[in-house]
Parts: C-alpha cells; structure tokens; sequence
C-alpha cells in the first residue's frame, strides 16, 4: 500500500484518474493499526480496479481537517478529485469496508 | 475430529488474556478469540498509572503487548474472529463465528465493555467528524483548537486532561455540580489553566455539514439553552464523550441472568447460572471496572472452568 503525504496527496489521490482508497491512519490509533492488515487483505482483492494508499494524519492534520477527516480510523473513496464515500470509527470494518468498494468497482 | 477445547475465553482484553494466562499455565487447552486487537479498553488508553506494577510512562498497549505475550508463553492460542451465537447449555459449548465454529468444555465471557453513546441529534452522523470516544486516537487533530469533555467521571476527567496537552481550550460539561472522578484526579483538573468547567448541563445536539461547527447545551436546573459554535478562523471544534459505559452482552441476552444495565450477574467464583460458563472482568456486574479487578477475576475464572472440568467431565 502506497504511503502519501501532504506533499503528494493531491497528485496521487485528488488528481488520480484511478478510484483511491485512502486509509486515515496514526501511529497512536491501536483500531487503526488492528484494520491495517484488513485494508492490505482488500487491497490484494481490489487492487488492480482501486489504487491503495494511507495517510499517517499526524504529519497531514490540516490536510485532514480540510477533507474533513478528524476521527480515527476513517476509510474513504476518492473519485475525480472528490471524496465519494467513508466509514470511520467503528463503522470501519473490514466488511463495511468492502462492502463500499464494492459500489465502486 | 473436531477440537473441543478446555476453555475458550471470549475478548482479550486484561480479564481474557488472564484467564488465558492462567488456563494455558494449568494444562488446560485453552483458546482466546478476538474480534478486533487483543487489549480491550486499555488499548486505546495512553496511561495506565494506576495497576500495581505499571511503571511510569506506561502505556496501555504497552501493558497489553506483555499480557498478550505472557499468555502465548504458557501455550494459548490467540485468534481473531467474531463470534455471532453461543450455545451454552449443554456439556459441550458451541461457538459460531465469522470464521470457524468453536467447541469447549467451558467458556469464559470476557467481552468487556463500549463506551456509551450520548444520543443526542447529529452524533452519529459527526462521530469522526469532530465527535470522538477516543482521545488517543483523535486528540492530535484538535492541536490550537477548542474541545468539550462531555462527562464528569475518572475517564472523563482524565481524557480531559490529555487533551489539554493538544487543544487551546478544554471545556468539561457535566450533568452534575461537581465531578465523580477520582479527587486525585480533580486536582489535576483544576489547576489546569486550560481546563475549564459547564456545569448541570447536557448536550441537546451537535450540528454541523460534514463537520462539528456547533453544539447546544441544556442547563438541566433552569431549561436553559446555549449554542456554541465554531471560532470562524477554526471551522470546527471537538466534543469528546465520555459518560460511561455499555455492556457487550448481546449475544447472551435471553440465555443467561443479566442485572438490568445488561451486565452478567456471577457468583463470587465468576460462575454464571449456566452450568460451565464463566464471566471475568467489565462485562460482569460489579462495583469497580478497572484493570486491577479485571485481572482478578480472568485468574479466579481459569481455575473455576478447570475445577469445573475436573468435576463434570470425570470418567
């Protein structure tokens, strides 16, 4: 899975013609790391339809804040430059999870 | 043949992992599942500073990465699944999860507790958004803005002053005139110049497009209503909800004793009323949740399941 930060996550997730899977994530955040190995376990399903990536929000606060992520763990579904669809907290299951790619894919 | 295991303990946090500790230690075969990350709670819980023994600066998934290794070491198996229907009435005990089915001599509930939801308009909708159970996890977005503490008891309180550490301003409102929490715990709260206090109130909802941006508060002693929104420079603001917690007892709802508030009512040895099955730590009715008392009961729950195999299960 892709890491972007602030500095490219315009290009790789705003501007992808690809659908993105972005994975809110932070170091401090133990239900985010528990969900990690879910999201990879998507990826390896959806990967070739859904372009992968995670965003550590402690270096991206602001950028966060500004695609009006501020809780933890927060999945979401990029298309066209625009945030399409999320689950966040405990919503974000790994079949929650899927169950929204599949809309997308 | 299929396994039937001696115990299988149901949660990992410091209650199952315990009782897994010392079922695994006893011989017995003995199977922790898990829905999510070993830890319960204490894993979302940045300091852990009053279990015997927790050093300074302990965190608590620092505290559960050593539970969860001390269980391992004795020899029991720690698996992820999430259990949908128990079948606990007869000798052997079947378990059903999204993964496998699971058979045991006897069962330990161990499923702990969730916070409590506040159920007040536009919460749902906004939690991640601004709304938050979780400090460690979303205390870092809050950096120079304003937060509210909703809740007036330990964990309250304490989250309050975490957040102190990352927000301009801490307001805590609470239902009451004064504060539960622990005084220890109160005068660290005090003295805090970034904390401040609104009291005999509750949230009457949480409004906001996307976002937190406002929130109106009820003063419970006069109806009062007041609306607070966000610094225009901000955008948004936090309200981090701490008012106790549910019990995670769903699954065994019609099949064994619950108290009224749904916790599992056991006997002094952690016996429920069905023959075999066992409770330890938050998910039963007691009058202190803590780590401290958790451990105790997962320890009496082990040796209980294995004086209760020996029992029922003699050739």
């Amino acid at each position: 899975m892709l890491a972007v930060d602030k500095n490219n996550f315009e290009e790789e997730v705003l501007q992808s013609e690809k659908t993105v899977l972005v994975d809110f994530w932070s170091e401090g955040c133990e239900p985010c790391k528990a969900l990690m190995p879910d999201i990879e376990a998507l990826a390896e399903v959806y990967g070739d339809e859904i372009k992968f990536v995670k965003l550590d929000t402690t270096k991206a606060r602001r950028l966060a804040i500004k695609q009006k992520v501020l809780g933890l763990p927060t999945i979401a579904i990029y298309k066209g430059g625009e945030k399409k669809d999320e689950v966040t907290k405990e919503e974000a299951s790994k079949e929650n999870v899927e169950a929204m790619i599949k809309k997308f894919v | 043949m299929e396994k039937i295991y001696d115990v299988i303990i149901i949660g990992a946090g410091p209650a199952g992992l315990t009782a897994g500790l010392y079922a695994a230690r006893d011989k017995m075969s003995t199977l922790v599942l898990e829905k999510e990350k070993p830890g319960g709670q204490i894993a979302t819980t940045d300091e852990v500073a009053n279990y015997p023994g927790s050093i300074e600066n302990a965190t608590g998934p620092s505290l559960v990465s050593r539970m969860v290794d001390q269980c391992k070491e004795f020899g029991a198996e720690i698996e992820k699944d999430n259990i949908k229907e128990v079948q606990l009435e007869e000798k052997i005990k079947v378990l059903i999860g999204e993964k496998e089915t699971y058979k045991a001599k006897s069962v330990v509930i161990a499923t702990g507790a969730t916070p409590r939801k506040l159920g007040a308009p536009g919460e749902k909708e906004l939690t991640g958004k601004g709304v938050s159970y979780c400090a460690t996890c979303d205390a870092d977005f809050f950096t120079d803005l304003e937060v509210f503490v909703i809740g007036g008891g330990d964990s309250a309180v304490e989250e309050a002053i975490h957040l102190s550490k990352f927000a301009r301003k801490v307001t805590i409102v609470h239902r009451r005139e004064e504060l539960k929490a622990a005084k220890s715990i109160q005068e660290k709260a005090f003295k805090n110049e970034k904390i401040g206090f609104i009291w005999n109130s509750s949230v009457k909802e949480i409004k906001g497009d996307g976002m937190v941006e406002g929130m109106v508060l009820e003063n419970l002693q006069t109806g009062e209503l007041t609306e607070f929104e966000a610094d225009e420079e901000d955008g948004t603001f936090g309200i981090f909800i701490f008012v106790g917690y549910l019990p995670q007892t769903g699954l065994f709802k019609d099949k064994l004793n619950l108290s009224k508030a749904g916790y599992i009512l056991t006997d002094d040895n952690m016996h429920t009323d069905l023959s075999g099955v066992l409770a330890a730590g938050d998910v039963r009715e007691k009058s202190l949740r803590q780590v401290a008392t958790a451990v105790g009961d997962g320890a009496i729950a082990a040796i209980q399941a294995e004086k209760y195999i020996d029992h029922a299960f003699e050739e």
